[in-house]
Parts: C-alpha cells; structure tokens; sequence
C-alpha cells in the first residue's frame, strides 16, 4: 500500500502553515510537536503509520470553515479524524497534510423526544447520544463494537453498522440532518428533523463518504424507544452448512431478528477461552440470536426460532430465560476482537459482505487460503445480513507477515466479490480496500465516483489517498466525450 | 412531442443516449410514465421510452433481495414478493389515479427514482433506504453501476442514495437491485375519532414514542375521513386519527391491548380489523380523497411536532382540504386553485406555504412539493422546495457531473436540472 508522495513545496512551507493556522485557532487547538503528532500516526488500522504535518483541534462551525478555506487557498491536504477506530485506515494522516481532529465537537445540542431526534455535535460517541437519552427509555439503535469510543461523525463518514442493523438499519437508515463543511469553507445544512430530501439526496451521499466530500460539524439522528425485552438463543450446529441453512429458514419464515451472529470453531474457541460464556467447544458453528420486542412477541418467536434449529439438527440450543444469562450468551462475541488478541501478536480484520447461500463455500476456501498463507483464521460473522468478518492472525514483527497477510486479506475480499458479495460491508474502503476497487468496479464506474468527488473538492485535498486506486483529475474526468459522428441513427425500435 | 426510441436492452439504452449526446438532443425519460406530470415540464424532443427493459432477473428471498430491469411493473414485483410472504417495507404508493391514470402503471425504476414512500415510512425507511444496486447511463452516454446485491454494503459511495430523488435528471436506470422484507403476518388500525388537530398531534407522539411499534400514524380530517373506503367504520362526520399495528397475532394482539390503554386519556378508541385496515391504509398510502382531482396537490414533510399545525393553519388560509401522514410529518394538503386569492392562485399558494414552512426556523423547516398541477403553473413555480444558494451550486454541479449536456429530463426539477 501506497500514499500519494508527499509535496515537497507544502513541506517546507510549513512554519508559514502553521503560523496561518494560528490566525484562525487558538494555540491550544494546535499540535506541531513532533512527539505530540506520534499520538495521531494510526487509526484501528494500526499496520499503516505516518505522523501529520500538523494537527488542528477546531472548536467551532466557524473555524472549521476557515481552516478547509485557508487549506484549499494554500493547497494543503486535509484528513478529517474523529476518535480513530476507522479499521480500513480512513484516517490514515498524511506526511504533508492537516489532520484536522473533531474531538472538541463534543457536546449534544439538542434532544427533541417530540420529533424522535437528537442533535449532536460530531466528536460526541456514539453510546453518549444512547445514554443521553436513555432515561427517558430511547436509544439510538446502530451500535458498532466500537461504540463507547468512536464518534457519530465517523460513523457517519464510514456508514457504521453494528450487531443490531439487520433490523434496525445502518448509520444511513437513522440519520435525519447534518451540518456540513465543505472544502471551500461553504457551510451547507442538508436534511433537518423531517424525512427525505427535496431535490438530489446529498445527505445519503455524505453517509459512508468516508470523509471524502466535506466535514461533518453537526448531525441529527433518529432516536427509537427501546424495545420492552429482549431474549437470545445460543445455537451449535456440527457443520457451517447447518448453521446456513438456520439462518435462511429463519428469514423464509419471516423472521426479522434484532441480531442474527455466527462464529465458526476457532472463534468459538478463543472466544470461550477468553470470556467463559459457555460456549458449546464440539460445535463447528455457532448461532446468536436475539429477538426484541414486547414480551409476548420475543417468547413467541423464539420459539418458533427454537423449533427451526431443532429441525436443522442444533447440537446445542439454549434460550435465555434472564438478563443475565442473555448478557452472558453475548459475552464471548463481544470480546472477540480481544479474544483473538490474545492468541495472536496481532491480527487483521476483514469485512466483506457474501450472499449468505454461499457461506460454507466461502468459509471452506477461506480455511484453504489459510493453509496455503500459513497464517490462522477466526471467522465472526453478521450472518443476517452476509457480513463476514475473517481475522487473520499474523506477527507484524516477523518480516514477510505483513505482506502476507495484505496478500491474504485481499484474496479473500476478491472472492466476496467473486461469489456475488461486496468489499466491505460496514468498515469502508479507506486505503486498506483502496487497490481492490477495481475487482468490484470497472474504470467507468469509478470515473463516475470521482465525479461525484470533483463536485465537493475539485482540488482533491479533502483525504485523497483513500477510497479510490487512482486519482485522475476534475479536469480531465469533466470533459464529454462526444462520439461525433461515429455514432449511426441508433439502431433501435423507434416510432 | 417528435419521436420515441424504444431501447431493447441496456446496450441500446447505451447507444440511445450516446446519440443523445452526440445529437445535443434532449430526452425525456419514460418508465411507465404515470408520474410525467410531476415536476416542471420537460422540454425534449424526444421520448426515451424504457418499457422493453422489463423483468425479474433475480429473487433470493433468503437473501431478502430482488434485481429488475428498471422498467419492470411495481405490480409484478408485488405480485412475486407476495408468493413468498414478502414485500416492498417503504410501502410504494400508486400515485397515477392522482393523474386520473389507471391504477397499477408505476414501474420500480420510476418507483424508486422519484423516492416517494408510503405510511410505513416511520418504521422501515423509505425507498432510497431499500436502495442496494444499479446499472444505469449517464448522461455521458457512459454505462456503469453502483452498490451490489448484498443488503450491506458500504463499497464506494452511496450511489443509490443519488439516484434515489433524482428524478432521471443524472442517469437513466437500467437494471435495479432492491431489498425485500418478509411481509407482516397480520395488522390492525386503532382509531381515535374527533380529536382536534392538537390533540392529535399528542396521541400520535405518544403512540410513536410508545415501545408498541407502530408503523402508521394518520390523521384524517373529517372532511376527508369519509372518503376512505372504511369511511363508514371511521366515524362518518368526525375526524379520525388513526395508528396501524402489525407483526406476528400474538404479538400485535397484545400490543393493541396496550396502546389503547396507552391512549385511554384521548377517549373512546375503536380498532379496524385486518382487511378494514388494509383498505384504510391502502386510501393513506395512494392519496385516495385527492384522487382524479383537478385541484392542486401538495406533499409536505416537515417536522412530526409541526406538521398538523401547519397543515391546518395552511388549510384554513386556503380553504383547502388536507390529511397528514407520517405521524404528522407529511401533510397532503389539495386546493381549489378557483377558490384562492388572485394573488394565491398565481403561485398555486407556494409562496405563503413556503413561508409559513420556514417560520419556525431552520430546524424545523421542511420542503413543499407541488405534486399536482397545471403545466403552466409548474413552469412559473417552483415545484420543488427552492435550495440554497450553496446546495443550488451542488445540484448544478451534480447535473453537470453526470449530464454535462443537459440532455436528460432537462429541467425537470430546476431550472436547467
Ligand atoms: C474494536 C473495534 C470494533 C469495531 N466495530 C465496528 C462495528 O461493529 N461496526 C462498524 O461498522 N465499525 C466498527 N469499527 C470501525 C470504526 O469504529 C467505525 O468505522 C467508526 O465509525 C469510526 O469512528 P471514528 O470516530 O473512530 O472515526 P475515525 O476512525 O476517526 O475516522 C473514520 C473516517 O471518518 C472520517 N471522519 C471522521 N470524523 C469526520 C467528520 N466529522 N467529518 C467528516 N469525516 C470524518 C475520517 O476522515 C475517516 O475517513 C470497529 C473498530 C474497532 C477498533
């Protein structure tokens, strides 16, 4: 992997930068020291260093404008970072570039339980906005693993999911409005407390733009009430095919559960090891479901749930009859990022999106990958919605493992791709996927992206490096190819 | 209106629009064409017609995803996902009988290309939300495609959620790809009869805020209520606010039981039975009493809290008829374009619903549509909420982006859109 070399001219300019920057922000919103800017060298994507030219903490809507303006007036490259969990290294700083960190846009503004919404600034974390609004019985449903760390506006530059989208929705699915700055310094609102755009749906573009576009400075969000119980089953099946099979029954038989996990037997093991949740170790695969909802719902579909792992033969099957033990099913899932820390130095976490019918196909070729790389494997897996996450476990400290590892994770992306999936299904591109784009998109397809790109930062100074192989520039992807005369009358039905 | 090319497949669809191009030749993009009469008129010699690109390509209901060719029937679809127990959540209207077409024309390219949402819209999201994937042609006569056939996807950006609300001023769809939910098992309507809009406004807030799931909440003013086919089970001359339930028996059972309880301050509380609460929300959903009308239409979304009181205050100042949808949060709100004001009828009242829309600030401001109304009416006003001079420089440069030439509906949303 790649970053795009740094501009020797910017380097040298940098006291005149910062100085700049100091017109704008007070001291105190400045970091220059060298040993202070290594706090800022990585996101949750820890293989990929490189400190920043200069860090800038904004306080304020107006101060962000007049940073992006002076960096776009000085051709300075800028990285938007909010807590730094990104897994596909979308916070990645650049040698010759700003990172421009949102951690003191930390307050909530507003909580309207009339209109069901909460107005945040977008440092807030994403639990914060939850436990804000918690007393009164609301929460706000996407829950990425994350979430006691990092910040509603990362999560809406990276379009975050968690364990619980599968019938909650994405980020994308509960965002209502955003404040956004864009790298000309222009502030625009889009959305606000009612539903739908009038005119081009820039709000959903924003979502999951990976902080390509514009910088998010404020962002209202749907809040629900929390549903009044919510009951797990602890499923083990003796093969991956199995557990499939349960799963796609589920859904035939209309069953939308709150949240629908798989892991397979290395997972289940470390996990276990690690969190004693009583975790079924014969088993091949195994199931987490969870059901919520008013009390006589939730008992009614988990036993329905109950009688579909009956029929597809469960080795194990345990429904929760309290908190507790609800919690404690959860608990090794939970940890399993932890959990597989613990058996390896370090570990990479991928994040592609399969049709699930094709599951046991994947997992079985991704074990071969594993064999042939000679590096291990967990899988965790959203299995409602067809989200795999692999682990590969590797030492970042033996020379070759990492490049071994970049080799792996990108064999078994192009096979997501491959059997109909996607590259990532919730962690974004960044530049972990970047040089994949192409196995899922054609040069067309990606010409267009960037289009979109030009219409918010023609420059290309707002986080370029991520997202896309190749930068071409506005200029040169602005202009219409005309086929004058080449083309005949179209040789189709005309009337 | 010259002449229609007829496309048989996305190649020629290509070809079709690489012509365009060439020609600097405007098209206007027809699906079924039951909405081509919203928006500003669109000036173009010729009509792209798409109705050969027609079909259900892929169905996995385990995979809770769909792929059509772009002008595929809304009604085949259905039809399909129904055999399976499933259905389209956001709850596609039928919008054509508000044009005085026959029912069931829409295609799912058009369906989704415009965005517009049924009542479930407060539970399941709207059509952008159920947005996975497409093929389409730029206006640069350049194919490509977006998003994939997974329901969770965050590969690039989110395309679908362009197209979605685009109004075939970017691209012409050619192929869809969508996701399907199991359909729920049963529903019924709780209805409150003769509540002001106030008190209204306080039940459907409580019933949302409820842990009760409610997946639609309707005001009907008594000058509409009885034009709903369960009109006579709604109360006749009182108005009706009414909250939709729906999941597995056991379940919806119980929770009728408690939002009624929940709801016991407002007064007598009737229920609407499976096929009554179908018919009902079916009336909700495709704008029944505004039907076939001459009228001018109006589709507000404005903030919940907010909605009723305006749509009311609106009504008044009208002398218009109105329902509210959404919770409050979408207000249907038809007027006698012979009944207003001169000043008023010059611009179909756009300009003091737009004003009173924006009073209470930029938070809880919303957007007007002008759904429904004379040509020449939507040529003089604006027919979408009016943008920004910031968000009016991104659309131009989105159009320009996609449709350098300006070759696709041109004009259908603003002035050069
Ligand atoms: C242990 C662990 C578990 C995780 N679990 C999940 C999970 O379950 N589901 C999931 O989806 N993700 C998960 N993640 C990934 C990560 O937490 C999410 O992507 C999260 O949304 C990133 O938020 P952040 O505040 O840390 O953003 P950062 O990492 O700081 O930034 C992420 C991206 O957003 C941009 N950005 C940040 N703030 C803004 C802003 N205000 N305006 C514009 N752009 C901005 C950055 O430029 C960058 O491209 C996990 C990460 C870790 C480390």
């Amino acid at each position: 992997m790649r970053m795009p070399k740094p501009d020797a001219k910017i380097l040298s300019r940098r006291a005149e930068i910062i100085e700049g920057l100091g017109e704008i922000v007070p001291p105190s919103s400045l970091i220059t020291e060298e040993d202070a800017l290594r706090a800022y060298e990585c996101d949750g994507l820890t293989a990929y260093r490189q400190p920043p030219m200069i860090v800038v903490l904004p306080r304020t809507t107006a101060q962000v404008s007049l940073v992006l303006r002076y960096c776009r007036d000085n051709k300075v490259k800028v990285v938007p970072r909010g807590a730094g969990t990104s897994l596909s290294g979308g916070a990645l700083p650049l040698a010759d570039g700003v990172l421009l960190g949102l951690g003191k846009f930390n307050r909530i503004l507003e909580i309207d339980y009339d209109n069901r919404c909460v107005v945040a600034q977008p440092g807030v974390t994403n639990l914060a906005i939850t436990h804000a609004v918690e007393d009164k019985g609301f929460y706000y449903a996407p829950d990425p693993s994350s979430q006691i760390v990092c910040t509603i506006g990362g999560n809406i530059a990276e379009n975050s999911g968690g364990v619980h989208c599968l019938k909650y929705g994405l980020t994308t699915n509960n965002v209502l409005g955003l404040e956004v700055v864009m790298m000309n310094g222009e502030v625009v609102r889009l959305g606000g407390r009612h539903l739908d755009s009038s005119g081009y749906d820039l709000l959903g573009l924003m979502t999951g733009s990976e902080g390509l576009l514009g910088v998010v400075t404020e962002v209202t969000v749907r809040i629900l009430r929390a549903p009044q119980t919510a009951r797990a089953l602890l499923i083990g099946f003796a093969s991956v095919e199995a557990a499939g099979d349960c799963v796609a029954a589920i859904i035939a038989a209309g069953i939308i559960p709150a949240g629908m996990e798989m892991m397979d037997r290395p997972a289940i093991h470390a996990t276990e090891e690690f969190a004693h949740a009583g975790y079924p170790l014969d088993a091949e695969a195994l199931l987490i479901v969870e059901l919520d909802g008013p009390q006589v719902e939730v008992d009614h579909l988990i036993e329905q749930v109950g009688e579909l792992a009956q029929e597809h033969d469960a080795t194990t099957l345990q429904a929760s009859e309290n908190e507790a033990q609800r919690e404690r099913f959860w608990a090794g899932r939970k940890a399993a990022f932890p959990a597989v820390g613990r058996i390896a130095s370090d570990y990479l976490c991928m994040d592609g999106t399969i049709p699930r019918s094709r599951l046991a196909e994947v997992l079985g070729r991704i074990f071969g990958l594993s064999e042939q790389y000679g590096l291990g494997v967990a899988n965790v897996f959203h299995a409602g919605d067809g989200n795999l996450h692999p682990l590969i476990l590797f030492d970042a400290n033996k020379p070759g493992d990492l490049e071994k590892v970049e080799k792996f994770g990108a064999d078994i992306l192009k096979l997501c791709v491959e059997v109909g999936g996607v590259l990532t299904g919730e962690h974004g591109v960044g530049v972990e996927k970047r040089d994949l784009m192409g196995v899922m998109f054609t040069e067309e397809d990606l010409n267009q992206q960037q289009r979109v790109k030009c219409v918010f930062d023609p420059d290309s100074l707002l986080n370029p490096g991520k997202m896309f192989p190749v930068l071409h520039r506005c200029v040169e992807l602005g202009r219409l190819h005309v086929h004058k005369g080449e083309i005949p009358f179209p040789n189709l039905p005309r009337f | 209106m010259g002449e229609t090319l007829q496309p048989a497949d996305s190649a020629q669809l290509r070809e079709a629009v690489a012509w365009a191009v060439a020609r600097e030749q405007a098209l206007e993009i027809h699906g079924a064409g039951t909405k081509a009469a919203l928006g500003r008129p669109v000036e173009a010699p010729c009509r792209l017609d798409l109705s050969a690109l027609s079909g259900i390509s892929f169905y996995e209901p385990t995979e809770l995803v769909m792929t059509v060719a772009a002008a595929t029937p809304l009604a085949e679809v259905t039809a399909r996902l129904a055999q399976h127990n499933q259905h389209l959540a956001f709850e596609p209207a039928d919008y054509g009988p508000l044009w005085g077409k026959g029912p069931d024309g829409a295609t799912m390219g058009g369906v989704l290309a415009c965005n517009l949402s049924g009542p479930r819209r407060i539970a399941a999201g709207a059509a952008r939300d159920h947005f996975l994937g497409f093929q389409a042609v730029s206006g640069r006569g350049e194919a490509f495609k977006s998003g994939g056939r997974v329901v969770k996807n965050v590969t690039g950006y989110d395309m679908c959620k362009l197209m979605a609300g685009s109004y075939g001023t970017l691209a012409v769809l050619s192929e869809v790809t969508f996701k399907v939910m199991p359909a729920p098992e049963t529903l019924c309507t709780l209805v409150l009869p003769g509540l002001s809009p106030s008190q209204a406004v306080d039940a459907m807030t409580a019933a949302l805020q409820s842990p009760f799931d409610v997946s639609g909440a309707a005001h009907l003013p008594s000058a509409v209520a009885a034009d709903f086919a369960t009109g006579n089970n709604l109360g006749n001359s009182d108005s009706a606010t009414v909250l939709r339930l729906e999941g597995p028996a056991p379940s919806v059972a119980a929770r009728s039981t408690s939002l009624r309880q929940l709801l016991s301050p407002f007064g007598h509380c009737a229920l609407l039975e499976d096929t009554d609460s179908q018919d009902l929300w079916r009336g909700v959903r495709d704008v029944v009493p505004f039907q076939n009308g001459k009228g001018l239409l109006w589709r507000i979304s404005a903030p919940p809290s907010v909605g009723l009181v305006l749509a009311e205050q609106m009504a008044v100042r009208f002398g218009g008829r109105y329902f509210c949808d959404w919770g409050g949060g979408l207000i249907w709100l038809a007027l006698d374009g012979e009944a207003l004001t001169e000043e008023d009828a010059s611009n179909g009242g756009a300009l003091a619903l737009r004003k009173a829309l924006g009073e209470r600030g930029e938070d809880l401001a919303g957007h007007a549509l002008l759904l429904r109304a004379p040509q020449d009416l939507r040529r003089e006003v604006a027919v979408f909420q009016p943008q920004s001079p910031e968000l009016a420089k991104l659309t131009a440069r989105m159009k320009q982006g996609f449709d350098p030439a300006g070759i696709l509906n041109p004009g259908r949303m603003y002035d050069g859109v």
